[in-house]
């Protein structure tokens, strides 16, 4: 599904290097984690691979399903099928929810060819959806993401991800600010689109998380490389003894 | 005090290009007033405070510069308003287009016709509210205006209107000049819609003088027109009575000149005045809004909204100022001055004003100047929506506080429309 090689990242800014060749294959039906200390370039990662202005390819690829991502505009990557959900969800005064979200969805039907949704057929599947995230109306009509807690906006990035339905989801740090009943509503969103087609990436500090969403491989990255990858019990490893022991072992 | 010499110069060519004012009605004496005071004041110049980013030159010359007629292929906005419509082409009433002069609650007469008789009830406010908004100040085309206007309506409304009411301005000769002043008086606890649009004239200097008494509503909503080259100067004088409404809301895309002057007396209690603006320019597109809002009783609300969206060299000029006099204790005023710039080469030169006597007020104003957020833009796209389309939602973000200030949903909606469309279009 999603594949990555000896990725090599620099800021457009400034030329200092951020991701120092990372490899990474995410199978379709996979549930792949990253973990990592802060700073170590997991968000850099999402956003490169999203297509986020300010950053420099200097070496290595990127593909969805076998197409260069590096070479798309970010929405030409939606449309492919990739959807990253914000580690800060970003706020528009002045644009509904529900408009945003319609906007959203036509917009990639359109590219992929199919027809749009009317409004009625539209409405019907946003409140379905946004009922089990515990998503109001008031919420859908509100400006996207403004004066919501940051449990309401990661919830709407599920929502977002569930109307949108990827093929290739990246989550960054969707648990953090979230309690844990919070925590429970968007892990129960994203194992619902769990599927024999669909690849994850989960970016997050905390094996809390991935006693939710429980992945079949765990990543450990730092300072801009994965430097060790194993099963869930990784995740345990680091919940219990920190970061210290594998970046030694490593060194 | 008498004008400059160079000002007195350029006033003499520029009178003698209209035609003859009435001397004989009761506009006469309003009408020879307001010569004086142009006479002593003199057309603006580049010096004159308020003119400083706008160039008067093409307002102050003899004769419009040519304007091509527009061929606008949108449907007419307002056209599903049951409304009054009032149709003045190149500043000439079309009897054959209006509706007649007859609403429910409303008495309505045309000043070309009204003037000619001795006694009228707008004598009272015929250039009255124009010269009480000379101070501190001066506004020439606003006197010019009262001076020579060849027509206009005259509206008193007793009671609740039960349709807006519908001036349509068609501009068909290139050169036409055109001035028109209108009166609009609401009794206490009356209610009245006024809806304008149309390019009008190549030039076009209109006033309309607004008394508003107690407890009554006055609502204003105006689209200047898509015609690319036309120019405009225009007024609003309004005096606002206690727990009275006077809500005034403009569109403008296009034309190469816009100055839209908006002053606003609040005289009493409890008052409730907004004034906002939502403009589009490209290119050659100048558009300046002078607002002057006084707040002179007690527990006065005022706003003013005004956004511009600007690019390909369009300058967006706003200058507002918020006066709370001695005693308006409790004066709620906000105002807010924002323009988005699609491009370096746009520019937004804002003056905003406070200036306050009165110790127990609220009193915002901000002025900000800023391109497309790029966080937000890249946000779009990583859901999907390309580029242009992110664009332009994010520009209709930014026009919606100004659109809010529309009351009426369903005006609403046809004004954000003709927005979208434009952005559809791209001119
Ligand atoms: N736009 C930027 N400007 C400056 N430094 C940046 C920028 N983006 C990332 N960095 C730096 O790159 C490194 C990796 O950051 P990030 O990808 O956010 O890490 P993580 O998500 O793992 O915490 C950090 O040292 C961060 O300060
Ligand atoms: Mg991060």
């Amino acid at each position: 599904m999603l594949e990555i090689k000896n990725l090599h990242v620099e800021l457009e800014e400034g030329d200092k290097q951020i991701l120092k060749g990372v490899d990474l294959t995410v199978e379709a039906g996979k549930v792949h984690a990253i973990m990592g200390p802060n700073g170590s370039g997991k968000s850099t990662l999402s956003y490169v691979l999203s297509g986020r202005d300010g950053y420099t390819v200097t070496d290595g690829s990127a593909t969805l399903e076998g197409e260069d991502l590096l070479e798309m505009e970010p929405e030409e990557r939606a449309a492919a099928g990739l959807f990253l959900a914000f580690q800060y969800p970003v706020e528009i005064p002045g644009v509904g929810n529900m408009t945003f979200l319609r906007t959203a969805v036509n917009a990639q039907r359109k590219a992929r060819g199919e027809e749009e949704l009317s409004a009625a057929e539209f409405l019907k599947v946003v409140r379905e959806k946004a009922k089990t995230l515990k998503i109001d109306a008031e919420m859908l009509k509100r400006p996207v993401n403004v004066g919501f807690s940051g449990g309401e906006k990661k919830r709407n990035e599920i929502l977002q991800m569930a109307m949108l339905e990827p093929k290739m989801c990246i989550l960054d740090e969707t648990d953090s600010g979230l309690d844990v009943d919070a925590m429970k509503l968007v892990a129960d969103g994203v194992n619902a689109l769990r599927s024999e087609g669909r690849g994850f990436l989960v970016i997050t500090h905390y094996q809390r998380l991935l006693d939710h969403i429980k992945p079949d491989v765990v990543h450990i990255m730092a300072n801009g490389r994965i430097i060790k990858t194993g099963g869930p019990e990784l995740a345990l490893e680091v919940e219990n003894n920190g970061y210290a022991d594998i970046l030694a072992e490593v060194q | 005090m008498a004008a400059p010499q160079a000002k007195a110069d350029t006033l003499g060519p520029r009178l003698a290009a209209l035609s003859a004012a009435p001397t004989k009605g009761w506009t006469a004496t309003a009408r020879a007033d307001a010569l004086a005071r142009l006479t002593a004041m003199g057309l603006p110049g580049r010096r004159d405070e308020y003119w400083r980013y706008t160039r008067p030159d093409s307002l102050n010359a003899p004769a419009a510069e040519k304007s091509a007629i527009f061929k606008n292929e949108e449907s007419p906005l307002f056209d599903a308003v049951d409304r009054l419509k009032i149709v003045f082409v190149d500043g000439v009433f079309s009897e054959a287009e209006s509706d007649p002069l007859d609403v429910a609650g409303i008495k309505i007469e045309r000043l070309a016709v009204a003037q000619g008789a001795d006694i009228h009830w707008a004598q009272s406010l015929y250039g009255a509210l124009e010269a009480a908004g000379q101070k501190p100040v001066l506004r020439p085309f606003a006197a010019l205006n009262t001076a020579m206007a060849t027509d206009g309506v005259l509206i008193h409304a007793t009671g609740k209107a039960h349709r807006p009411v519908s001036l349509i301005y068609r501009h068909e000769s290139e050169t036409s000049d055109a001035v028109l002043h209108h009166v609009v008086k609401l009794d206490a606890g009356a209610e009245l819609t006024v809806l304008e649009n149309g390019p009008a004239a190549a030039r076009f200097n209109k006033v309309m003088e607004v008394d508003v008494a107690e407890g009554a509503r006055f609502h204003h909503i105006r689209a200047q027109g898509r015609d690319h080259e036309r120019r405009a100067v225009t007024h609003i004088f309004a005096r606002v009575a206690a727990e009275a409404t006077f809500k005034s809301f403009t569109l403008t895309v296009n034309g190469r000149l816009t100055r839209n002057e908006c002053v606003i007396d609040m005289v009493g209690d409890d008052a409730v005045a907004h004034v906002a603006g939502a403009c589009m320019g490209d290119g050659d597109f100048h558009h300046d809004d002078t607002v002057f809002v006084t707040h002179g009783a007690l527990n006065g609300e005022s706003r003013q909204v005004f956004k511009k969206v600007l690019r390909n060299g369009a300058t967006g000029v706003f200058q507002g100022k918020i006066l709370v006099q001695p005693g308006a204790q409790k004066t709620d005023g906000y105002q807010i001055s924002q323009s988005l710039l699609l491009d370096d080469d746009s520019q937004f030169l804002a003056k905003p004003e406070l200036e306050i006597y009165a110790d127990d007020v609220a009193c915002s104003h901000g002025s900000t100047s800023g391109a497309i957020d790029e966080t937000a833009l890249y946000y779009l796209r990583s859901r999907g929506v390309p580029k242009k389309d992110a664009v332009d939602l994010l520009v209709m973000s930014f026009m919606a506080e100004a659109l809010d200030e529309v009351e009426d949903e369903s005006l609403r909606e046809e004004i954000a429309e003709r927005l979208r469309g434009w952005l559809v279009r791209r001119c």
